[in-house]
């Protein structure tokens, strides 16, 4: 076995042998527990970038195991593999720094941090599954690992929500089991191919691959919270602060969206959706979940909560490029994964440092908090602007491609619904900037800490501080040939054949 | 030496002369003879096989004494799948069973009868997947009923007399019915061992009879849909290892007999309309088992109930295993080999499941489900064990659950039977539903009700469990290895061409 | 109608008759004397066929003698137990609990 076929395993196990011995470790030891975390995350991105490199050059990564009878577990890294992955692993070393300082003194911190690196080993398993009952096997157990973090508040709200998370993934997770197995039972064992599997099926048998189509889409639809499946995301919110930015900011719901997208691509390829007339149920619900999601999210005075309701609005972004039938839609759609990824941890990290520090956790409570915490509503202001789409932040680029894409492919309609989506944007961040900037505090802060040389402690501030720049960067650089758009312009050029 | 060349032999030996000698071993002894026996078993498992495959699927005469009035054991893959089964469970459940019994002085009372009876059950399971003969096996399962019965009513609690006395009424008259239709074959066909009676068999309306009655036996052993309802008091009131082999082994039993009279002796005319019945009472226990369980307060009738549902699975196998019989597909061999890890996986799962309840019951001293907050911050080795085995019997990948399930769903998709795949995927939805019952209520943060510190090695022994039913998930070509060999080639094909 | 065929019947008849018993009779011993007269019925059954061909067939039997060593051991295990039920409980039924209805 050469070292590049061991690769995309070890990617996995630096997160899972880290959450192993994280459970082994005592409770109490701190320190113990920290140096495990950041050097399994820190190993992970030197991984990934190995696999960066390697598949820019062209080199090939795949681990293959024998597990059911002619079914390999195939774990390979092609370009969209590298794209999602980047994201995972370096959010991932962002977000234990921040979990380190946010939950500091919290009980059950072993556990917390335990199933955070299962998690993360089941999203960088997503991502690199190479067939479908790969991708399956990573997210039924990402669903699972996901439910303790969800309720680790262990209170009655949080169970309330854990189950309802539950009810929704795993009945998604039904219909993509019945559409996998159906699907198996037309083509036997296949991996995932650039260019799609079925259009090279001969008298493939239209009627069947379209209720398929259906029931894996509609499946994946729940984790991507698509409306009306999108109900357990904002309940999901009582997740402490990390656990919503990453999880449900990055790998809950792009694991959904990125099933979608290997579904379209390297199952059934775009051109065979296209010919079968499957791309445009989507692309209609996409848009009704943009504005339906940001109409929800004008009415939340909780701040967690309209930031889950733009989440549900934003991720649909995805969907809406990948439907739309020609490079520059996909090229959007797929590059907003990554972007939508940075703003809104950013938000998140954000919205969990002021409900740390200051005990706020209403937007109208929000009165004069960017004189208190500047760095941190600064990072804010950067993300939301970049969601408005303000260039040239990385919000700009991905809706810049969206709406050439839905011209491109005759459904000038859709920009429309990006402007409208891009107005109630700006109505619902907008306002938060403005009372955070230039409102006067009704009272003074309630602080947990007295206030330190920094406005909260680095751990809690570095995180937000880094994703924003990133924000920034990628929209700058988006020339460079080391930026998202770059690689999803290399994706597309090959998925388009 | 001759035992060397024979280990089939310490099956049933093993287990039964360390029945009698624990009467004579005090608490040190017997942890030594647990150990040696541990050792015994997984020898003569091992050579056994090693054997198997070797010669080829073989005979063993006991002591000379040809068929009929001698007994004769026969070995072949299923039965191989079936000792390796009773192996690993066993010695699961006799390192358990060091902590669980002896930490105060009635309990001490009971674990003196316990070992002997325990041992006597292992044997005489072992000697049920071993024999060869119609009579035989009435026999056997008669010892390992009375076993199982004695074992549920040691607590001496009034709802374990009363669920172990259902019980043995029930198993009484199962036995009744079974022995009814041996009567019958016999008389008919003068053979009572398998092999000469698959050849003799005719579909004559004798015929039908004795399967009926031997199958209504049969199933009432194996606690099928509607013949189940002794199952959730009796399992739930025995003591937790002994709820674990009930659950995990003895009902099995009846069903390995009704396998096996399916795939070997009845006529292939009769077998189709009899298949079809076994999978409507095991998709309507699937649905009624998992509504049950979800429905439960206490937590180890949550886990029994989960039983009637998971041995629906197992049910199903036999409708479609007939629906490629005359094909030349090689969905008989697809469901044959779900089914039978349906079996290994329910068993390896829910032993583990029913051993973790009982460290979580003795830490709490209770069985009420909602009495079970707040302990996932004490146990986490527990609740690992619980969610290890929640895995397989989700039929999540890569519980040893999800082998057994996908190849009944694919078989079912396959062959186009919607009804039958609709049910599985049901089914696994309220199995998430029942499961998370106890687990939200182990996350849950409080810190109040008492809590006894349980031994370490009850722990262990439900993790060591679980650990199994993911690792028989992650690799299952091993034990479908063993399967194949010496069984008939229908149900094999799928399995020859990729080994 | 031969002998054979009138003891086959009998067997038969008497192993219906005790599961009719254990099937409605509530009281435990009534339980356990129907279940051996429904063995009774079955052992009969076998000793009956025993006669089918020109001489004996002495394996039924053998089968018969090992059914009732296993009918007594089982009913004197049984009859031990309701006894330690009657003590336990007072009962000499199998009270129905409402959450055992299923």
């Amino acid at each position: 076995m050469s070292f590049d076929s061991l690769v995309p395993f070890l990617v996995l196990m630096t997160s899972f042998v880290t959450g192993i011995a994280i459970l082994m470790i005592g409770e109490d030891r701190v320190t113990a527990r920290r140096v495990l975390n950041l050097s399994g995350a820190v190993i992970k991105i030197l991984l990934v970038g190995v696999m960066f490199w390697g598949v820019f050059h062209g080199r090939n990564y795949e681990t293959r195991v024998p597990f059911l009878p002619n079914i390999d577990l195939v774990l390979r890294a092609d370009a969209m593999t590298i794209l999602f992955s980047t994201l995972s692993a370096g959010l991932w070393l962002l977000t234990t720094i921040y979990a380190i300082g946010y939950l500091e003194g919290s009980p059950n911190r072993r556990r917390f941090f335990g199933f955070f690196s299962f998690c993360v080993t089941a999203t960088m398993g997503v991502s690199l599954a190479g067939n479908l009952i790969t991708f399956f096997l990573f997210y039924e157990m990402l669903t699972l690992t996901t439910y303790p973090l969800v309720v680790h508040r262990g209170n009655e709200k949080s169970m309330k929500a854990g189950t309802n998370y539950l009810a929704y993934t795993l009945g998604g997770s039904a219909l993509i089991l019945a559409g996998m197995l159906w699907l198996y039972s037309i083509t036997g064992p296949f991996d995932f191919t650039e260019t799609g599997v079925l259009n090279a099926l001969a008298d493939a048998p239209k009627g069947q691959l379209t209720v398929i189509f259906f029931l894996m889409m509609l499946g994946m639809g729940v984790k991507a919270a698509l409306f009306p499946f999108h109900a357990w995301l904002p309940q999901a919110m009582v997740a402490p602060a990390p656990v919503s930015a990453l999880l449900h900011a990055v790998a809950v719901v792009k694991a959904g969206a990125f099933g979608m997208v290997r579904i379209v691509y390297d199952v059934y390829g775009i051109a065979f959706c296209h010919d079968l007339g499957l791309l445009k149920p989507f692309l209609i619900l996409a848009s009704i979940t943009i504005v339906y999601g940001s109409v929800r999210a004008l009415a939340q005075d909780d701040f967690k909560r309209r930031l889950a309701f733009s989440t549900v609005s934003q991720v649909s972004y995805i969907l809406l490029g990948v439907t739309l039938f020609g490079p520059m839609g996909s090229i959007g759609g797929l590059v907003h994964l990554v972007h939508q990824g940075i703003m809104k941890i950013t938000m998140f990290f954000c919205a969990g440092n002021i409900a740390e520090t200051l005990h706020l956790h209403k937007i109208s409570e929000l009165k004069g908090v960017g004189r208190r915490m500047p760095l941190t509503m600064g990072a804010f202001t950067v993300a939301a602007l970049g969601m408005i789409g303000v260039p040239p932040l990385a919000g700009f680029i991905s809706k810049w491609h969206l709406g050439l894409g839905a011209v491109e492919s005759g459904n000038a309609w859709v920009l429309g619904v990006l402007a409208a989506s891009s107005l109630l944007n700006a109505a619902y961040f907008l306002p938060i900037l403005r009372t955070a900037w230039f409102d006067v505090p009704d009272q003074p802060w309630q602080e947990s800490h007295p206030r330190g040389r920094w406005e909260c402690t680095w751990w809690l501030l570095v995180p937000p501080v880094v994703t924003a720049l990133m924000t920034l960067l990628v929209g700058l650089m988006a020339g460079s040939p080391l930026s998202p758009i770059r690689w999803a312009y290399l994706i597309i050029g090959r998925e388009y054949g | 030496m001759w035992t060397g060349q024979q280990p089939e032999v310490w099956q049933v030996a093993g287990p039964m002369i360390a029945a009698a000698m624990t009467f004579a071993l005090g608490s040190r002894g017997r942890k030594t003879l647990v150990g040696v026996v541990i050792a015994l078993m997984g020898w003569s498992t091992l050579g056994t096989i090693v054997k198997l495959i070797g010669e080829g699927p073989y005979l063993h005469v006991i002591g000379g004494w040809v068929a009929p009035l001698g007994i004769t054991w026969r070995i072949d893959g299923l039965s191989a799948v079936m000792l390796v089964l009773t192996t690993l469970i066993g010695a699961g459940i006799s390192v358990y069973s060091l902590g669980y019994f002896g930490t105060s002085s009635r309990e001490q009372h009971n674990e003196t009868y316990f070992w002997p009876l325990w041992l006597f059950l292992w044997g005489s399971l072992n000697a049920v997947f071993l024999s060869g003969d119609i009579f035989n096996w009435y026999v056997t399962l008669e010892l390992s009923g009375l076993a199982a019965v004695a074992l549920i009513t040691l607590s001496n609690k009034p709802d374990a007399l009363t669920g172990g006395m259902r019980y043995l009424i029930i198993a009484l008259v199962a036995s009744l019915f079974y022995l009814l239709g041996v009567a019958l074959l016999y008389g008919e066909y003068g053979i009572l061992d398998l092999g000469g009676l698959s050849k003799a068999i005719e579909p004559t309306h004798l015929t039908m009879v004795a399967m009926s009655v031997m199958t209504i036996g049969l199933i009432a052993k194996a606690a099928l849909f509607p013949l189940h309802f002794w199952l959730p008091p009796a399992h739930s009131n025995a003591p937790s290892p002994v709820s674990a082999v009930l659950s995990a082994l003895v009902v099995k039993s009846g069903f390995y007999i009704l396998l096996r009279l399916v795939i070997e002796v009845w006529p292939a005319e009769m077998t189709h309309a009899l298949a079809q019945g076994l999978g409507i009472l095991g998709g309507a226990a699937i649905l009624w088992g998992s509504f049950l369980a979800i429905k439960q307060q206490r937590l180890k009738r949550l886990i029994a109930y989960s039983t009637v549902a998971q041995l629906g699975y197992v049910f199903l196998m036999f409708p479609l295993m007939t629906i490629g019989w005359d094909t030349d597909t090689n969905w008989t061999s697809r469901a044959f080999a779900g089914g039978i890890y349906q079996v290994v996986a329910h068993a390896l799962a829910k032993a583990s499941l029913f051993l973790a309840a009982g460290v979580l019951i003795h830490a709490r001293g209770s069985d009420d489900l909602e009495g079970l907050r707040g302990l996932g911050e004490k146990l986490p080795l527990t609740v690992t064990a619980m969610a290890l085995a929640g895995i397989s019997l989700m039929g999540i990948p890569p519980g040893a659950g999800f082998f057994a399930k996908w190849m009944l769903l694919t078989t079912a998709i396959y062959s186009q039977h919607w009804s039958w795949a609709a049910i599985m995927l049901i089914g696994g939805l309220m199995a998430v539903g029942y499961l998370f019952r106890i687990y939200r209520r182990l996350l849950t943060h409080v810190d109040h009700g008492t809590f006894h510190q349980p031994s370490r090695i009850m722990e262990f022994a439900a993790l060591g469990l679980a650990g199994l039913s993911l690792l028989f998930g992650l690799s299952s070509m091993p034990l479908l290895y063993v399967l194949r060999i010496g069984m008939p080639e229908q149900l094999t094909n799928y399995f020859w061409g990729m080994m | 109608m031969t002998v054979m065929h009138l003891f086959g019947l009998t067997g038969v008849a008497l192993f219906c008759i005790g599961l009719f018993g254990v099937m409605t009779k509530p009281h435990l011993l009534k339980k356990l004397l129907s279940l051996n007269i429904a063995s009774a019925g079955v052992f009969l059954l076998m000793v009956a066929l025993a006669s089918r061909g020109d001489r004996p067939d002495p394996v039924p039997h053998a089968l018969v003698l090992t059914g009732i060593v296993i009918s007594v051991s089982a009913t004197a295990y049984a009859v031990g137990l309701a006894a330690r039920l009657h003590r336990a409980t007072g009962m000499v039924t199998l009270e129905v609990k409402p959450e055992d209805d299923a």
